[in-house]
């Protein structure tokens, strides 16, 4: 996985690690920690169409529910079927194990650096 | 004392005295009732199971404790309260409720009876004025004081199947007119029953020991000034360390009551609510001679057709969340107003307010998760019941 630093970010708490046309997506240690513990989470079919800033997925916690934006348009590539089975991954690696889509795209929309995202979190 | 009139202002937020030890450990935080209380510490999730299996601590602080003096105070009381708190003995403790003229819920409380003219009514955080408003009203005419302790007064509880093996060897704990060095404390709390209190000492200050909690647990919960706080809550934690302790937050908290079928205010109580459509109908006593405040209307009762708490259990993963709409086919029968994945059993559980043809345990209802139904059974409450020795 590719450090913090080199990771693309949203204001609705995803990470996005651009490979190529692909968009790897999972959401920030902040928004893990904001959850608490996950206990659910549902995730798009792979080969669907997603627009973007579309609610994609939810991730659900025992206090609160969080929708799966995704954060750039095309076509879901994988889904994390590690993550369906054990949500916990979300809390315990939310940057490694715990990512939750892969995306391929055409173009690329203007994402929040680290710099933003941590200024944004007031961190 | 507090002054009579002191009133906490709702903009500025509330800390515990215990504040500075949770944030030391790792504590995060949510707003309740205009207090920065502990959310959770290392996971909810584990702090629910370790309340089942070994023990959790909560600081309850923001609770609202009101003491009522006075020769008249059992009199005041049952006039006051839904309860015959008269008949409440030296050390026992009740649940009760405060209700309005209308028959709706204020409150709800418990009543620990702590001298023959003493009792301390525990109020939850968000009601603790109005309750203590209404009690200075009710006693008015009787031979009383009423006094808002809430902010002389910190409350730890230590809840769990090991909460007893933990209190009993805390350095400092002594019973009131007890052994001066507290060799009869472990016995003497592994003695006190369920719903009972016992005054005591811990380093020389006044502590009252309780059997109470909220959680489906056995458990104590420890009242102590807000400057003794901290000092209880460190010793309580180094004397559970070796029985699997951990600090616990709200959510555990909420997911625990949940599993074991208790009503919270806000949620299952409201002053829209009949205590009787709350499954609370024998808390009210109707039978005592004195009049008290909401009397007539809980003779009357709620309408026929008003809708009464079931429990509700499903399958799957979804929880209901409180404000989700209950169909009984078609037809729109109820709302949701907690519901949680349960930590313990597994399932999604919740509990709604249907309309009482669909109350009947068995019956097949449906739960509108954000878009989709998904099939609930209506169950009878409590989802869990600690097995007794």
């Amino acid at each position: 996985m590719a450090a913090k630093e080199d990771l693309k970010y949203t204001a609705e708490h995803e990470w996005v690690l651009v490979d190529g046309d692909t968009a790897t997506v999972g959401i920030t240690d902040y928004a893990a920690e904001k959850l608490g513990d996950v206990v659910f989470v549902e995730l798009p079919t792979v080969g669907s169409d997603v627009a973007e800033g579309a609610v994609v997925g939810e991730i659900e916690s025992t206090k609160s529910v969080g929708e799966l934006f995704a954060p750039v348009a095309g076509t879901v590539a994988e889904a994390n079927g590690a993550v369906v089975d054990a949500p916990e991954l979300v809390n315990s690696d939310p940057f490694g194990d715990g990512w939750l889509i892969k995306v391929r795209f055409t173009e690329l929309p203007q994402l929040l650096t680290h710099t933003e995202y941590t200024a944004l979190v007031g961190e | 004392m507090t002054a009579p009139d002191s009133k906490t202002h709702e903009d500025e937020p509330q800390f515990s005295p215990l504040h500075d030890a949770h944030v030391k450990a790792g504590a995060a935080f949510t707003d309740f009732a205009g207090w920065q209380m502990p959310v959770r510490y290392a996971g909810d999730l584990a702090e629910h199971h370790a309340v089942r299996t070994a023990a959790g601590l909560f600081d309850l602080s923001h609770m609202g404790e009101i003491l009522v003096i006075g020769s008249a105070a059992a009199d005041a009381l049952d006039y006051a309260l839904v309860g015959k708190i008269s008949a409440v003995e030296l050390g026992q403790a009740k649940y009760s409720l405060l209700l309005a003229g209308s028959g709706g819920i204020i409150d709800d409380l418990v009543v620990y009876r702590t001298g023959e003219d003493r009792f301390m009514v525990v109020a939850n955080a968000a009601n603790r004025a109005v309750v203590a408003d209404e009690l200075r009203a009710r006693c008015a005419t009787f031979d009383v004081q009423v006094f808002d302790e809430s902010d002389d007064v910190a409350l730890i509880a230590v809840q769990g199947p090991a909460a007893l093996a933990i209190v009993q060897f805390v350095p400092g704990f002594a019973i009131e007119g007890g052994h001066p060095d507290g060799d009869d404390v472990a016995a003497t709390l592994a003695e006190l029953r369920y719903y009972r209190s016992i005054a005591g000492l811990f380093n020389g200050k006044p502590i009252l020991f309780a059997r109470t909690g909220y959680t489906g647990e056995d458990g104590f919960e420890l009242y102590v000034a807000p400057d003794q706080s901290l000092e209880l809550w460190d010793a309580l934690l180094e004397a559970g360390a070796g029985h699997g302790l951990v600090p616990a937050g709200l959510a555990s908290r909420d997911t625990l009551r949940l599993e074991a079928g208790m009503p919270l205010y806000g949620h299952e109580l409201s002053l829209d609510t009949f205590p009787a459509q709350a499954g609370l109908g024998r808390v009210v006593n109707l039978s005592k001679s004195s009049d008290f405040i909401g009397r007539r209307a809980s003779e009357d009762g709620p309408a026929a057709d008003a809708p009464v708490l079931v429990g509700l259990a499903g399958d799957g993963k979804r929880a209901a969340r409180a404000g989700y709409d209950v169909y009984s086919g078609d037809a729109h029968v109820g709302t949701v107003t907690s519901g949680v994945l349960s930590p313990t059993l597994g399932h999604p559980i919740a509990m709604a307010y249907v309309a009482p043809a669909c109350a009947q345990p068995g019956t097949e209802l449906a739960v509108d998760i954000r878009g989709t139904r998904h099939p609930f059974t209506v169950t009878a409450l409590p989802f869990y019941s600690r097995k007794k020795n």
